[in-house]
């Protein structure tokens, strides 16, 4: 096996810019699908961020909304039905619209999700600085990570609203009071309020102000056992009427385009992978089918068919090693230099399954000219064969 | 002396539409070590089909060869080729050595292949390179080298193993008359100081006076055995010579 090992070094060694070259193609795909792997991530993370951190088990949608968020209207009885069902810890209502923050330096106004929470209900979410959301209907609110850092907004300071009311955009001024971490709903950054305020703020066909209780979107449900999750949605379902509940994976899976999104960048992952295969293929390949008498004569003195397996084999794999971790150095040195609007995540489990498979499509592409190495007859070598 | 090789009745038949050809018929002979023979005649005689056989890289469709007392009809593939690393070394006409390997490490390959990549291995590698008249080019890729030079690499590589028989094909081929004759005689002196068994094919008539026998091959089958002190303008006209009696020269032809 050693000599192998050693044909094989030998031969990068001093053709070291041939295989360097090829290396850096690996590399350019392992950055191509680590982007793409990334983009994917970020997308759906953009999307599900807030749902996937949400401190309840499940989350009750009216009946006919088909899951969609922003279809469905839950009244407060429905809540307090829901609440009074044996095994529900707690509840809390959660609003979702679309509203913007303009800038003060007269750039792009800021997209955000304005999402309305009960104070110390399930929905608001856990603070990294300043305190939580006290009275349902002040004039406050928890701005996320990204949202802070875009606006510069600290606790204490005054965040503007503007949303649309009839015809009119309306400004509405909250105090911060704390900063959560990334807490993304629909591609935008996430500003919560109380859910007095959310039905006060958000976009309406005419303006008026918010109910004392006001309807909401959907219910968040946090269970007293959140392993009898199962148990506990099909004991809603019977006792409480005109809801549909769902756990929070299924939740954000119906949120609009999440599914296609995600589904088209895992193509392209797939696609890239094997433009990959093709590549290495193709590469050893044609290597070796120019090194056909040199492998016919090394057979014909008596090197073992496992010594010129081990030599391909190597080759392989040292050259998609190098090409996969010069790429993933590129491909986070690169996301380095990007704004935090662009939605590139390297999340480690999705990246470890990215290079893993970039590791895996070396030795796959590479196999035929494995295989057609160990076929090559030494007679080549004496000129009796072909 | 030692036999180290003897073939009998060696035939090799391929398919050829319907019937068969025998691209080799009937060939007997025997080696002993210290011999160098150099097997000769014209496009399609069967010599170059005779050395894939003794090289093990063939095998016959019927007879037998024996080489240091052992039978390759009965090895495996995975035997043939442990036997030819072992017993057999090999020159050939071009791409002798891997591209990508110094001189040296040319030579020493066969030692890693062997498992005897040792200092008394990697001494005895050099001095053959020496011996060669390659110490100042041992670090050289065979790129570097003039034919001649890849070609003694070659010998080197063959030798280092100490096999029972050197097998050589066309090893003049690409070279030119001074550098052909440098070659062929240190092949045939190290032949002969490390008692080990050659065979040279050649069309190079003016190589066989290094050898002690001339196997003259036609049509498949052995047309002479002569030496180089008997009149060789046979080789070229086969119809004036005539043929040597097996029992004067010590050779088992039948």
């Amino acid at each position: 096996m050693w000599t192998g090992v050693h044909l094989a070094f030998k031969e990068i060694w001093r053709n070291r810019g041939r295989f360097l070259l090829f290396s850096m193609v690996v590399a350019l795909i392992t950055v191509l699908v680590l982007f793409v792997a990334a983009l994917g991530e970020g997308l759906g993370s953009g999307n599900r961020e807030y749902l996937e951190k949400l401190n309840a088990e499940l989350i009750a949608y009216q009946d006919t909304a088909r899951l969609t968020i922003a279809s469905s209207r839950v009244d407060c009885t429905t809540r307090r039905a829901i609440r009074a069902v044996e095994g529900v810890r707690d509840v809390g209502p959660l609003g979702f619209s679309g509203v913007d923050i303009p800038m003060d330096d007269g750039t792009e106004p800021l997209d955000i999700s304005l999402i309305g929470v009960e104070p110390g209900k399930p929905g608001e979410p856990p603070v990294v600085r300043g305190g939580g959301l006290v009275r349902r209907s002040a004039d406050e609110a928890i701005i996320d990570r990204t949202v802070a850092l875009m606006t510069g907004l600290k606790v204490g300071g005054q965040l503007v609203i503007r949303s649309t009311q009839g015809t009119e955009d309306e400004l509405y001024s909250l105090q911060v009071v704390g900063v959560t971490d990334s807490r993304k709903y629909g591609l935008r950054p996430s500003v919560f309020v109380p859910i007095v305020t959310w039905d006060d703020i958000r976009p309406k066909a005419s303006a008026a102000p918010g109910a004392e209780d006001p309807a909401c979107n959907v219910i968040a449900v946090q269970l007293e056992d959140p392993t009898q999750l199962d148990t506990m949605r099909q004991r809603l379902d019977a006792q409480v009427d005109g809801v549909e509940l769902v756990d929070r994976q299924t939740a954000y899976e119906n949120t609009p385009g999440y599914t296609a999104q995600q589904s088209t960048l895992n193509t392209q992952s797939t696609f890239a992978l094997l433009i990959g295969v093709l590549v290495i293929g193709g590469f050893f390949q044609i290597q070796t089918l120019q090194k056909v008498p040199q492998i016919g004569m090394l057979k014909a003195i008596g090197t073992p068919n496992s010594t010129i397996a081990v030599a391909a084999i190597v080759q392989i794999v040292m050259v998609t090693l190098l090409g996969v971790a010069i790429g993933s150095v590129a491909a986070v040195g690169l996301s380095l230099s990007f704004p935090p609007t662009i939605p590139i995540i390297f999340e480690p489990r999705s990246g470890a399954t990215s290079v893993v498979s970039l590791l895996l499509i070396g030795p796959i592409g590479g196999l035929l000219s494995v295989r057609y190495s160990l076929r090559v007859e030494p007679l080549v070598a004496l000129g009796l064969g072909s | 002396m030692t036999l180290a090789l003897e073939t009998r009745s060696v035939i090799k038949e391929y398919p050829v539409g319907t019937g068969t050809i025998k691209a080799v018929d009937e060939v007997s002979f025997s080696l002993q070590r210290g011999e160098f023979v150099a097997l000769v005649g014209p496009s399609g005689s069967g010599k170059t089909t005779m050395l894939a056989m003794l090289a093990t890289l063939l095998s016959p469709t019927s007879g037998d060869i024996v080489i240091d007392g052992q039978e390759l009809a009965e090895m495996s593939q995975a035997a043939r080729a442990r036997f030819r690393r072992r017993k057999i070394g090999f020159t050939f006409q071009s791409n002798n050595l891997v591209s990508y390997l110094t001189a040296l490490e040319n030579v020493e390959l066969m030692l890693r292949l062997n498992g005897e990549y040792n200092a008394a291995g990697k001494k005895r590698a050099k001095e053959l390179l020496v011996l060669l008249g390659m110490e100042e080019r041992m670090d050289m890729l065979p790129r570097q080298l003039s034919g001649g030079q890849q070609q003694r690499v070659a010998i080197a590589r063959s030798l280092i193993n100490r096999p029972t028989l050197v097998l050589a094909d066309e090893p003049t081929a690409s070279l030119d008359t001074e550098r052909a004759y440098q070659v062929v005689e240190t092949l045939a002196n190290l032949v002969h100081e490390q008692n080990r068994a050659g065979i040279m094919v050649t069309h190079d008539l003016r190589m066989v006076e290094f050898a002690d026998r001339i196997i003259h091959m036609l049509d498949g089958g052995v047309e002479r055995i002569i030496t180089p002190q008997d009149d060789l303008s046979c080789l070229a006209d086969p119809g004036v010579c005539t043929m040597i009696p097996a029992d004067t020269l010590g050779v088992g032809e039948q």
